[in-house]
């Protein structure tokens, strides 16, 4: 049997992964975008294992809703992306410093 | 050790190989193909997990809809890769740290967690022989989460229109029908009417 234990650390070393991700690749949003993919996919590992643990489906049920509500985020994400190239003909973040934060 | 654990444990390594693919690829063509492959070995361990609908629809949205549309992005705008590559290693220790704080962090909770008691095995929810998990989880959708779910809806619709409104643009020049403009008009702007006396030649007349 798979214990929980494993899939836990699974998703944790997944997480931590993207996290690192994240530090690594700050100067390109769209591989920014994708390591948020990656959070929310380890996220979703998480609700899995736990609704198999539990015998509850509200867990896959949450999963569903946190994919819908991911696909919706990287489709806005990456209109963003698109007309920010198009104004700017860079995605690097350090160039975008227009509001001075 | 059952057949299942052999392929779980052998597609979760395949995925963190694929996870670290990801993130140093240099190439972002290459990271989102390492993205997909990512994707499709964790539909697998959702189907293990007895997650079967969503496995499949982690395959048909994510890398059918949501990695085709990065991939076509990716490929559209221009980017200059050794450009946004550089600083890579002087931000690899950095990183390499907060992903060891944070696997530790999350590997000290699940360790002390399971430390007093035995490691439970995961009860099977597929009980029955006619369980159907795609059936018992669109019975919950449309019962008890219902309320949710058309939320998940608008936010599709909100999705839809915030993304072409955030890339339709007007070009110069661009020749196009104004519908507003056609339904409008009226015959007065488009016909004069001119009074003209009737005239007869004088030889006319006589032939």
């Amino acid at each position: 049997m798979i214990s929980l234990n494993f899939v836990l650390m699974l998703a944790g070393i997944l997480f931590a992964l993207s996290v690192a991700g994240i530090f690594l690749n700050r100067k390109n949003v769209i591989l920014l975008l994708m390591c948020i993919e990656l959070m929310l996919l380890a996220v979703n590992f998480n609700f899995i294992a736990f609704a198999r643990q539990l015998g509850d489906l509200g867990g896959q049920v949450f999963v569903f809703f946190i994919l819908t509500v991911a696909a919706a985020e990287s489709a806005i994400g990456l209109a963003i992306l698109v007309v920010l190239f198009r104004e700017r003909k860079s995605i690097n973040v350090e160039q975008l410093d227009t509001m001075k934060g | 050790m059952s057949i299942t654990e052999i392929l779980f444990y052998a597609f979760s390594g395949v995925l963190l190989v694929s996870a670290v693919g990801v993130i140093t690829a240099r190439n972002p063509v290459h990271a989102a193909l390492f993205l997909v492959f990512s994707f499709f070995n964790s539909a697998v361990l959702w189907m293990l997990l007895e997650a079967e609908f969503l496995a499949i629809v982690l395959v048909l949205v994510y890398v059918g809809a949501v990695m085709v549309l990065f991939l076509f992005v990716v490929m559209m705008l221009d980017i200059n890769v050794a450009q946004v590559k550089e600083g890579f290693t002087r931000y690899a220790p950095l990183g390499i740290l907060i992903a060891l704080i944070v696997v530790a962090e999350i590997g000290s909770v699940v360790w002390v967690k399971s430390l007093g008691q035995e490691v439970t095995p995961v009860t099977a929810i597929a009980a029955e022989p006619g369980y159907s998990n795609t059936g018992a989880l669109g019975e919950l959708l449309y019962t008890k989460y219902l309320y949710p779910f058309e939320l998940a809806a608008v936010i599709l619709l909100l999705a839809i229109v915030a993304a072409i409104v955030l890339t339709m643009r007007k070009r110069a020049g661009l020749k196009q029908q104004d519908i507003g403009a056609q339904v409008s008009v009226r015959a007065q702007d488009r016909v004069r009417i001119v009074k003209m006396p009737p005239v007869i030649e004088a030889g006319e007349k006589q032939s």
